[in-house]
């Protein structure tokens, strides 16, 4: 368990909540360690927890029928890892893999939906910043469909290898 | 300013990426002024026509223009095909440049997409030639597959403090980041306050960059962002570079992202 000096802060999802509701969130915080090249979670599974990146990279992917995973997005430091445990069926979205060793605080979900549920005001500020982190992904997603290096309409290196 | 091209000659090329070149031009006798970092010269392939192009590399001696080329139609595609010893005609300098002086002391930012790198290397080369001069700088670049990275093999030498590559689809084994570039804020060192942003892609890449630098509390007049306008004469008279009061081979292509916002939303002209 954390909330000591050393505890979770500075960048990212816990920066952007007030400093008690992030003080009460990381006392429930526990520390992870991942070797690179671990699956932390699949795609399907029940997702009943989830992750602040502290230093590290992991990748998002989907399963291509017949071709394997594809990499969507790549996370790094502060970034929230998995908000699927909020709401159901609670069940990754994506799956999730380590590219190098990864630290991350980790939180039990019914632990935090617990914790929520008494502090209604955390509650919304956690609810509020796990919302800007899905509206980001979504963000990102649509500006990639835009065809976010090439301008509108050109067949310009789609051809790429 | 030299309003009629000058001859110049091929000395150098290099593949940068399947649809991308390096050249090297040397001038065939009089020299056009030295380039800033960020402005642009009018190449013209002979017989084919004539595009704007920005300078990618500073002349060590002042002569010579680098220039990276993505082949997209008629003429970019004529000087992509260009061997050593193929002569050209070339117009410049043009346009407003980076003004990197004006970024003196606060961290810095560059951030740029598929091509759009190019006009940044320059900058980059300058901020590193006077490392006191300036707070941390940061180079951040997304291309579309890692076959579309330009100038991978000079990353190491920029990472000051920070340099990273991001993909949008990745292929050919790619084991680096996948995602838009604005995912490598996040890592990037520097204090919002206290920076000076330097973007340069196609127009959504700029838009999706600038809102996400805004809302990390980077003040929106020193977000640069270089923008691309179909141009002719280069010169501010015949209007085709137009975006509302603009005229941007003149009063652009680098212009705060303040100015450019509200014209860059409008739908049309
Ligand atoms: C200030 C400025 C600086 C520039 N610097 C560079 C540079 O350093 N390197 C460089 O390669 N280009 C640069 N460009 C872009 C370059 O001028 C255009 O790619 C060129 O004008 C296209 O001319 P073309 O005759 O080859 O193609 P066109 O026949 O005019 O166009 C062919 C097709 O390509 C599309 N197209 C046009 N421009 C682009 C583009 N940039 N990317 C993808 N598709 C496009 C068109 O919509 C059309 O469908 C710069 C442009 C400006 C305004
Ligand atoms: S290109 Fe003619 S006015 Fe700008």
């Amino acid at each position: 368990m954390t909330g000591q000096p050393d505890g979770p802060g500075g960048a990212g999802v816990l920066a952007a909540l007030p400093a008690e509701h992030s003080g009460r969130l990381t006392a429930l915080a526990r520390e992870a360690v991942f070797p690179a090249a671990t699956r932390i979670f699949e795609e399907g599974e029940r997702a009943d927890r989830f992750w602040i990146v502290r230093s590290g990279t992991v990748a998002l992917d989907v399963q291509v029928p017949g071709r394997g995973r594809a990499v969507v997005e790549t996370i790094g430091k502060g970034a929230l890892l998995g908000w699927s445990w909020l709401c159901p069926p609670r069940q990754w979205h994506l799956g999730a893999e380590t590219r190098d060793a990864v630290h991350a605080w980790e939180f039990d979900a019914d632990a935090v939906r617990d914790l929520c549920a008494e502090h209604p005001a955390l509650g919304m500020a956690l609810v509020t910043v796990v919302a800007e982190t899905i509206g980001d992904r979504l963000r990102a997603t649509r500006t990639r469909l835009l065809d976010l290096y090439g301008p509108t309409g050109s067949q310009g290196s789609s051809s790429a290898p | 300013m030299t309003l009629t091209p000058l001859p110049y000659r091929v000395v150098d090329r290099r593949d940068e990426t399947h649809d991308t070149v390096t050249l090297v031009l040397e001038p065939d006798g009089e020299a056009l002024s030295p380039f800033a970092p960020g402005q642009f010269a009018m190449v013209y392939a002979f017989g084919v026509g004539e595009i704007p192009v920005s300078v990618s590399r500073a002349a060590a001696d002042g002569q010579r223009l680098t220039h990276t080329v993505r082949a997209v139609g008629a003429v970019s595609r004529a000087l992509c095909g260009l061997r050593a010893g193929a002569a050209v005609g070339v117009r410049g300098p043009f346009g407003t440049g980076w003004d990197p002086a004006a970024a003196r002391g606060h961290d810095l930012l560059v951030i740029g997409g598929g091509i759009g790198l190019a006009p940044l290397r320059p900058l980059i080369d300058a901020v590193l030639t006077e490392p006191h001069g300036y707070g941390r700088l940061n180079v951040l670049a997304g291309a579309r597959t890692p076959g579309d990275l330009l100038y991978q093999d000079e990353f190491p030498t920029w990472a000051r403090p920070f340099a990273a590559v991001v993909v949008d689809r990745p292929s050919g084994g790619w084991r680096g980041r996948v995602g838009v570039v604005t995912a490598l804020l996040p890592e990037a060192r520097f204090t919002p306050a206290d920076t000076t942003t330097f973007v340069c892609g196609p127009e959504v890449m700029i838009r999706a960059t600038a809102r996400a630098l805004a809302g990390k509390g980077v003040r929106p007049d020193r977000i640069r962002v270089s923008l691309e306008r179909n141009m002719r004469c280069a010169t501010g008279h015949c209007g085709h570079c137009q975006l509302g009061p603009l005229l941007l081979c003149r009063d652009g292509p680098v212009v705060g992202h303040d100015q450019a916002e509200p014209l860059l939303a409008v739908r049309e002209l």
